[in-house]
């Protein structure tokens, strides 16, 4: 039986997605900025969809960009407000477990002068408010907070982030604005921009049963962006480039039913990534979750397998038929360990041992139920190979 | 990412186990990763006559001490000196070569197992 638990990588594109995809490769082939019918009826597909996301999230439909995906409108959020605003400060706030679009853009911004806090999180994997205040300095033009993590599933405070940078602009500098990658969140818990404080907030399509390739950033009307992409006028001159109109309308689609869905299958998620591991614990010891289970995400899981290598029981799963992932990778004989984990303060050990499972609204109790079956059998499969530490022989050498 | 033959010693790994008093043990970790090998072999006038190996570590490291020991086994001590990393590799088609070290530490549990039998000898 074939189960994939990856879906914070990407999910399946739902059947209607795929349905409201299809008439714009063919007979709707139209450009969105073409003035003839073909190119109207195509504009009028992407303002629908436009709607569609900014209803999501609680948006004006203006203040939606269509940009290529998560790690666009993250490049984006970050290097047009630090460029735009440069002078008025050039110090930017984010934390020790963002997504590699988010850290390796504000790495990007530091060898162009822009200084970058990083803020730790705990063992529970959430950053405190109070580092967030300590970080703050007159120079500091942005802060960005993911909304969940991609790997363990735990949610920021986001609202009460967006309330100590409301007041640091009163207080500290009034050029400061504040970005949330929601691409993880977005569909699986309701996100209500009024009550955020948010100036930017990026989505991704294909975490949400569309199409992969197209995504949004949220602007906060009155924000400022330097462009990234030079070339036409495209949504409204903050990003160039022929709309994808196949892209923009099955991510129309794919917000749509996420909005209109979200109490119920988060609540089914929510259920089945508890059995999930309610499953497991309840059959092979020396497990742990990641994070703090209360904060999460209803999707993911993230779990610590004692005396197993994460890789190695990703490889034993698909061969079983189950897809999860691993944040962590030997490589060239050094070991690139998750970067959230270790920023959590987990253990080497804790570490290697870690994979994620993700759910998404399709996925079953039965596969589950295969799940736990399975991850069962190949832990214990995995520790029959391992040497028993209690029994160290005494030829043991370090090579 | 991994071949067919790494696969197979991931399901299916060989000679997974301990020997009772056996003539040489040869239990190394690769201290950065924290794979460890612990191989354990039977010499009898000079031939590898059993090997039973026990392994945690990332696929390519299981892999590797698998099929280490189908390569050494029947085979003459004195053959064994000409065993290298790139016959594991062989025999498990291919490694990325970001994993050779795998079968480097496979290797290099063999040496210290024909050591330390060579010292009880």
């Amino acid at each position: 039986m074939p189960v994939y638990l990856d879906n914070s990588a990407t999910t399946a594109v739902a059947p209607e997605v795929l349905d409201a995809m299809y008439p714009f490769f063919i007979e709707e082939m139209g450009n969105a900025q073409s003035v003839h019918t073909f190119g109207q009826r195509a504009k009028s597909a992407v303002e629908n969809a436009r709607r569609l996301v900014a209803g999501l999230i609680g948006a004006s439909p203006a203040e939606i960009v269509f940009v290529s995906g998560g790690t666009e409108a993250d490049n984006l959020a970050i290097t047009g407000v630090a460029r735009a605003y440069a002078a008025y400060g050039r110090h930017i706030i984010t934390s020790a477990v963002e997504h590699p679009a988010v850290l390796s853009t504000c790495s990007s911004l530091e060898s162009e002068g822009f200084e970058v806090t990083y803020l730790p999180v705990g063992r529970a994997g959430v950053v405190r408010s109070e580092d967030i205040r300590a970080a703050l300095k007159d120079t500091t033009v942005l802060i960005s907070l993911m909304y969940a993590n991609n790997e363990t599933g735990v949610v920021q405070p986001i609202a009460e982030a967006g309330a100590i940078v409301q007041e640091a602009r009163r207080t500290v500098n009034p050029h400061l604005y504040f970005h949330t990658d929601a691409v993880q969140a977005a569909g699986k818990i309701n996100i209500s921009l009024s009550e955020l404080g948010v100036d930017l907030l990026s989505i991704s399509a294909h975490k949400i049963h569309g199409p992969k390739g197209i995504g949004a950033l949220y602007v906060k009307k009155g924000t400022r962006l330097a462009k990234l992409i030079h070339g036409g006028h495209h949504e409204r001159d903050r990003r160039a480039g022929t709309e994808n109109v196949p892209a923009i309308a099955g991510f129309g689609k794919a917000c749509e039913i996420a909005r209109v869905s979200l109490n119920e299958h988060s609540a089914r998620m929510n259920f089945l990534r508890d059995r999930l591991e309610s499953g497991i614990a309840a059959r092979v010891e020396d497990v742990g979750i990641n994070g703090d289970p209360a904060l999460r995400l209803p999707n993911i899981s993230s779990m610590s397998f004692g005396g197993v290598d994460g890789e190695s029981l990703l490889i034993a799963l698909d061969l079983k038929g189950v897809a999860v992932s691993t944040g962590s990778a030997c490589s060239s004989g050094s070991l690139e360990p998750s970067h959230v984990l270790t920023a959590m303060g987990l253990s080497r050990e804790e570490v290697r041992g870690s994979i994620r499972f993700s759910l998404s609204s399709f996925t079953t109790q039965d596969e589950i139920d295969y799940a736990i079956q399975t991850v069962s059998e190949t832990v214990e499969h995995l520790r029959r190979m391992t040497p028993l530490e209690s029994e160290p022989h005494p030829a043991a050498t370090r090579a | 990412m991994y071949t067919a033959q790494v696969a197979d010693h991931i399901a299916n790994p060989r000679n997974i186990g301990d020997i009772e008093n056996p003539s040489g043990v040869g239990d190394v970790v690769n201290e950065v990763c924290l794979d460890r090998i612990r191989l354990m072999v039977r010499v009898e006038r000079g031939t590898l006559v059993d090997a039973k190996v026990r392994v945690s570590g990332c696929p390519p490291t299981i892999a590797a001490a698998s099929v280490l020991t189908e390569l050494i086994v029947g085979r003459r001590i004195s053959e064994l000196e000409s065993l290298r990393a790139e016959d594991i590799e062989s025999a498990l088609g291919r490694l990325p070569a970001a994993k050779r070290h795998c079968a480097q530490l496979a290797m290099d549990a063999l040496r210290v197992a024909i050591q330390n039998s060579a010292d009880e000898d």
